[in-house]
């Protein structure tokens, strides 16, 4: 078989096990571990009072029950705020269970451990806490207003200000020939992987060493925190991320409480413990994203040509920071897109309120800072009465301005520097993939059905693979099969797969050769983490780095033994020949064995490596100064700085102006994210991403009543889509090989889901002549929003707007 | 506090007999997963919504996390475990719906896998024991066969296709053992 692999669809070898039951998520392991449950806050903000166990010490099969009392050294002091940020000038974190004050509902008071999992329940419902309430902020606009604060020592509850800016925006704006001033919101949804968290824990009492299990995405901090928090050294900890059931996000915070809390019980009981989060406590207690306030102020000349921008964005971070300002910053520098906005000022108010914590979800920031860019593009043409396309195609950046500089701060700190592109080409296949001039046509047609038809489109650039480094392993065994690892995990996204392709590649070896070990810190130490969509970028550079180290030295020892230079030397199926002359060769699984020599043979193909098996080179030493015993390399890959993904997105809607029922009918998109290492599994990372779009546009939000409850807190009620709900999907591809890493690589995992409620809001506004600033939108919103008189009346160019009958067959 | 009542019960998981003795408030989902130790049954949401946890209780799919264990009693059971048939060597052959998972990138994270793997395995067993696997799969059977499970990685696009993809397979299965006859 060939064993360039590099662009082909290759099958995943993640599915063999995945698809015969044989996975190993967080819940499998452990079969005889103890269970952790625990008692959360029913408030959103409380005082504790009191906690009485005494009704729960009776039940059978009760092992222990912690309160905050019990915990001790770093473990009683606030969780880490992982990601500090000078403009971060009020970060507030909880304590692993509650100390004095319950921030939000969901939040970890008690932890009861028992026999199994029911019992524990059992227990903790036998636990008596008094709370004194205490008023209670739901939502950014309560937040703003700061009647109460969420945090004491916080009355205004901003628990940071961002700001960056590019220039003098008020000069320009008062410059500019036309400006636009509006406010649009964004609710709040939420990753909500299909397998919540969950961790198991076990402790070696004779090795004092504990392993921990979590589904995480970033073992190794994971593994750092448990170490610094329990106060053990580091080498008496492994963290291994087993089989995870996705993630989107929501476990790349870390420590959660239960990583640390279900480590100490299993210490202190010298027993497995594990805790599975179920999916009531998913939705309490873990994290959400996305409810911003948008004020935005445009100017723009004669021909819709953006000349300022200014905007301020109040931004929901729920109880705590732990995550700092990442989302605020990822909206602040990702709005601008793929356009050339003269001046920029953004200014990013973090506010405090009663309810889960925000940190990321797929798209972190992007999907809001893509809606308010996109609309304000809307907003120009119908201004000046330009199509919607053309008034984007006259602000993208164009080709020949590559590298751009947006003059911005990113995530990781660095410029953001778009290091390559082709927006005009996105464009110009999104208008053609979605047929974009003929939507005159179809809503004739929509209409003739009784149906009202509209047409959106956005578009994103996407910074991925932020550094500070991946790194990866490549050992290739007498065996000859090869041994890749690298310390970032796996959620879902074929790592096993691309990571062997690379390998395979680089090294010229069959892909079966190659197995992978992603996200176990006792194979791989050094790692960051999974999310912004650096997984390829990153540890894909860094494993095909270390394979081109391996490639290296093996063509070095084979020189040797067949006499010839490394030169002339390549790797093809696993066998190192001379170039032009076949049969001169050697199996690189026998270069493994020469590569470290022996003074013992175990078996056959060892005693090639032993000091009598051939004349040797009696002036040097066994292993050269300098070198290592050993096929293998471990090499790592740390950017200057991030580089930029882009795509467009374009929807057409019907609605049925009896029901509103808002159907999405087409859906596409173009997507570039450089180099491709394997397309199904790219274009499957696009289809989820758009189903995500989909629903946080028009089913998903979270319900928080004034008091602070999640009215919608089961899959009952928070509207995921299921298959029903999603539309088919036309993809383009376009490849932009990004400059800065060797394989050319962009970010693939979040870009689909960022322009999903842009195009479809801009697309329902299209259909229904009618300003939508808020999104998601329900049927009921669109109802009452059409018939209402103060509703915002919108006209496009780009199709004429059908008579819209408003409610009379309601 | 009163002492849970536990039963024995006798239930065929996949084929083999097996007994085992469960609290009475058991769900069925952990009885599989925790007492038999076929921990591909996965439970996604516990209130019976995302259908992670679906098992074929005499070859009918069934939410096993709205099930209590000893209400199994007495029957069968399939769990994504039992998928694979013995074919005519002796060995055991993939399910055609679980290849086709594989070959048209159908799962990503695999945690909602095993609920839409048992629940379009049955569909497309009763298609054929009902005659009906000689005709082309419509998109209204498909759009029935995968309309029930949440799965928040692939968009469905190629979970739709692998539907297919299987009743296609199995289609020109029962043409070749037609056409042999």
């Amino acid at each position: 078989m060939t064993t360039k692999l590099f662009g082909e669809p290759v099958r995943r070898r993640e599915d063999a096990r995945l698809i015969i039951g044989q996975g190993r998520y967080l819940d499998d392991i452990g079969a005889d571990a103890h269970a952790a449950a625990f008692l959360r806050s029913p408030y959103a903000h409380a005082r504790v009072v009191d906690i009485d166990v005494t009704g729960a010490l009776d039940v059978e099969g009760l092992l222990a029950i912690y309160t905050y009392a019990d915990l001790t050294g770093p473990l009683a002091e606030p969780l880490p705020v992982l990601i500090p940020h000078p403009q971060l000038t009020h970060p507030r974190t909880g304590y692993p269970l509650a100390k004095d004050v319950v921030q939000h509902v969901g939040e970890a008071v008690v932890m009861v451990v028992a026999t199994d999992r029911y019992v524990a329940e059992d227990a903790a419902a036998l636990i008596e806490v008094t709370y004194e309430e205490l008023p209670v902020v739901v939502g950014v606009d309560a937040a703003r207003a700061a009647l109460h604060a969420v945090h004491e020592d916080v009355p205004d509850n901003v628990a940071a200000r961002h700001h960056q800016e590019t220039g003098d925006v008020a000069v320009a704006l008062a410059a500019s020939a036309h400006t636009l001033s509006f406010t649009q919101y964004v609710e709040r949804s939420a990753a909500m992987p299909m397998e919540g968290k969950g961790v198991h824990a076990r402790w070696d009492a004779d090795d004092k060493a504990l392993r921990v299990y979590t589904s995480t995405q970033a073992s190794t901090s994971v593994r750092a925190a448990i170490a610094a928090k329990l106060q053990l050294s580091l080498e008496k900890v492994e963290v291994i991320a087993p089989d995870v059931g996705g993630g989107f996000g929501v476990k790349i915070v870390h420590p959660w409480p239960e990583e640390l809390l279900v480590p100490m019980a299993a210490i202190a009981l010298g027993h497995e413990v594990k805790w599975t989060e179920d999916r009531r406590e998913h939705f309490i207690s873990s994290a959400h994203e996305r409810q911003q306030r948008q004020e935005i102020t445009v100017g723009y000349d004669d021909g819709g040509r953006v000349t300022a921008l200014d905007v301020h964005i109040w931004h929901d971070n729920g109880a705590y920071t732990p995550y700092g300002i990442i989302i605020p910053i990822v909206t602040a520098t990702q709005l601008v897109g793929p356009y050339a906005v003269p001046v920029y000022r953004v200014q990013v108010d973090s506010v405090f309120t009663n309810t889960v914590i925000v940190t990321p979800y797929r798209g972190a920031g992007r999907p809001q800072g893509c809606f308010a860019m996109e609309r304000t593009m809307d907003r120009i043409a119908q201004e000046r009465g330009i199509d919607r396309a053309e008034v984007r195609s006259r602000n993208l950046i164009q080709v020949d301005q590559f590298p751009y500089d947006q003059h911005l701060t990113f995530q990781d700190g660095r410029p953001v520097i778009y290091d390559s592109g082709d927006y005009v080409g996105l464009m110009d296949k999104l208008k053609a993939l979605i047929d974009w001039d003929s939507v005159v046509e179809r809503r004739a047609d929509a209409e003739a059905r009784g149906r009202l038809l509209g047409i959106g489109m956005a578009m994103y650039v996407e910074g991925t693979g932020p550094g500070p480094y991946e790194g990866g392993h490549v050992q290739v065994l007498g065996s000859g099969k090869v041994l890749v690892s690298t310390g970032l995990t796996s959620q879902g996204q074929g790592h096993e797969t691309v990571f062997a392709q690379l390998v395979a590649s680089e090294l010229g070896v069959p892909m079966e050769d190659v197995e992978v070990t992603t996200g176990d810190t006792r194979r791989f130490g050094y790692a960051v983490g999974t999310f912004a969509s650096r997984a390829a970028v990153m540890s894909g550079n860094a494993v095909a780095l270390a394979a081109r180290g391996v490639r290296e030295k093996a063509l070095r020892i084979a020189a040797d033994v067949l006499e010839a230079e490394p030169a002339d030397l390549v790797i093809e199926d696993g066998l190192v020949q001379v170039k032009g002359v076949p049969g001169t060769s050697i199996p690189l699984r026998t270069v493994a064995v020469l590569s470290n020599p022996l003074r013992y043979a175990f078996d056959e193909a060892a005693k090639q490596a032993t000091q009598f098996a051939g004349p040797g080179d009696n002036s040097k030493p066994p292993v050269a100064v300098g070198d290592a015993p050993g096929l293998e390399h471990t090499d790592y890959y740390s950017p200057i700085r991030s580089t930029f993904a882009s795509g467009a997105h374009a929807v057409v809607v019907e609605i049925d102006p009896a029901t509103w029922e808002i159907d999405v009918v087409q859906y596409a998109v173009v997507h570039d994210c450089g180099n491709v290492v394997n397309p199904m599994i790219v274009e499957g990372q696009v289809h989820g991403g758009v189903a995500q779009g989909v629903g946080g546009a028009l089913y998903e939000r979270m319900a928080y009543d004034a008091d602070g409850q999640l009215q919608n807190a089961s899959f009952m009620d928070f509207l995921m889509p299921y298959a029903s709900e999603v539309p088919p999907v036309v993809i383009d591809h376009q490849e932009t090989a990004s400059p800065l890493n060797p394989l050319g690589l962009k970010g693939a995992g979040e870009a689909g889901v960022i322009p999903g409620s842009a195009a479809i809001a801009s697309a329902i506004e299209d259909a229904v002549g009618r300003r939508i600033a808020a999104m998601p939108i329900s049927p009921t919103e669109l109802y009452d929003l059409v018939r209402s008189s103060a509703a915002d009346r919108v006209t496009n160019t780009d199709p004429t707007l059908p008579t819209l009958n408003t409610g009379a067959m309601a | 506090m009163t002492v849970d009542l536990e039963r024995t019960i006798s239930v065929t998981v996949n084929g083999v007999p097996r007994e085992a003795t469960v609290p009475v408030r058991r769900l069925l989902s952990d009885a599989l997963r925790h007492e038999l130790g076929l921990t591909g049954t996965h439970v996604g949401c516990e209130h019976g919504v995302c259908g992670s946890c679906t098992v074929l209780v005499e070859g009918v799919p069934v939410r096993s996390c709205l099930m209590l264990a000893v209400q199994v009693d007495g029957q069968s059971v399939t769990t994504v475990e039992g998928l694979s048939r013995s074919n005519h060597q002796g060995g055991q052959v993939l399910h055609p719906v679980q290849e086709s998972f594989r070959e048209c990138h159908a799962l990503q994270c695999g945690f909602c896998t095993p609920g839409l793997l048992t629940t379009i395995a049955a569909g497309l067993d009763a298609r054929r024991a009902a005659g009906r696997d000689t005709v082309e799969i419509t998109a209204e059977e498909v759009d029935e066969l995968v309309g029930g499970n949440l799965c928040r990685c692939t968009g469905y696009a190629n979970i739709k296709k692998a539907c297919r993809h299987a009743a296609e397979t199995m289609r020109a299965e029962t043409m070749r053992a037609a056409a042999a006859r």
